[in-house]
């Protein structure tokens, strides 16, 4: 039985039509809408929480969204070892809600950066790269305007020894310089995983980066690691 | 009923990045006395409680739980009867 995709769908998520095109049209997979206020998870396999302004990022991005009724068993899921990807507003939920550790400032130029970037993927070891090689370097696109990750110290050493960093922003050489950081998040953070390893939260856009008409088909990879990862469980 | 103000501000490690863009323009304007600009939140709770502390405990929760986000943030709360 191939795998069943829930794509969340909050008041103002706006990249929740992108996955799905992404999930169903181009990866053929199963996928379904889940709105805010479902609770039952029992037929979902993946959940992805999408990018967007959940509650038009009222008092701090994805702090409203975190307590819409489908959070609880959001958590629930993720505790009992359920694949979960946040992506970008996505990311600030899962942070809300303790499923990952850190939170987001606003990015350190105080502007909305819309753009391509270039991420290196620093660990295979989780199902959503878990084909994509350490150092291999992936264009994505980005939309944020908090996306400034931050963490005290004792938290980045975690994340760091345990091999939590999925994705660093670096340059097309794969370089993490300080200009490819372009948010001033801290270690040049793009996207980490908790520390069971089934939960990422990243802020570039996989799922707009799946047809190569559109400037990069390098989201592609994170989806075809998961979707191979699902088939052999 | 009590009337809570609450001040969220940035943790003192953290840089704020609007403070510091609000400081420049300060220092643009002439104001160069201004060492330091740090900007946060004001909210104001409206509370019916029985007592003044029972008024703190329920903003208090209200904070920890929502208001601020304590990994950043720090939260300072101010009970006033109305």
């Amino acid at each position: 039985m191939s795998a069943n995709f829930g794509v969340i769908v909050f008041p103002g998520s706006n990249c929740d039509h992108d996955a799905y095109h992404a999930l169903a049209h181009v990866m053929n997979a199963k996928a379904q809408f889940l709105w805010h206020k479902d609770t039952d998870l029992s037929d979902i396999d993946f959940l992805l929480v999408p990018g967007g302004f959940s509650y038009g990022d009222y008092l701090r991005s994805g702090a409203i969204a975190r307590f819409s009724p489908i959070m609880q068993s959001v958590i629930d899921f993720a505790r009992k070892g359920g694949p979960v990807l946040g992506i970008c507003n996505g990311f600030q939920i899962l942070l809300e809600a303790g499923l990952l550790p850190g939170a987001m400032l606003h990015n350190e130029q105080l502007r909305f950066v819309c753009k391509q970037t270039h991420l290196r993927c620093e660990t295979s070891d989780t199902l959503f790269t878990r084909t994509i090689d350490k150092g291999e370097v992936l264009q994505l696109p980005v939309a944020h305007g908090e996306g400034n990750y931050v963490t005290d110290e004792d938290q980045l050493k975690k994340l760091q020894d345990n091999d939590q960093i999925v994705f660093r922003y670096c340059n097309s050489r794969g370089e993490t310089t300080q200009e490819a950081n372009f948010n001033g998040s801290v270690d040049n953070i793009a996207g980490i995983c908790n520390e069971k390893r089934n939960v990422l939260g990243m802020m570039p856009h996989p799922e707009r980066a799946v047809e190569s008409i559109l400037g990069s088909d390098d989201g592609k990879r994170i989806f075809e690691s998961v979707l191979n990862e699902l088939a052999a469980v | 009923m009590y009337k809570a103000t609450v001040n969220v501000t940035l943790r003192k490690s953290i840089l704020d990045p609007q403070g510091k863009a609000a400081h420049h323009a300060l220092t643009n304007l002439g104001l160069s006395d201004i060492k330091n600009v740090r900007i946060g939140k004001l909210i104001e709770l409206n509370i019916d409680a029985d007592s003044k502390d029972a008024a703190f405990d329920i903003a208090e929760t209200a904070c920890t739980k929502l208001l601020a986000n304590e990994v950043m943030e720090d939260f300072e709360i101010t009970i006033h009867e109305n």
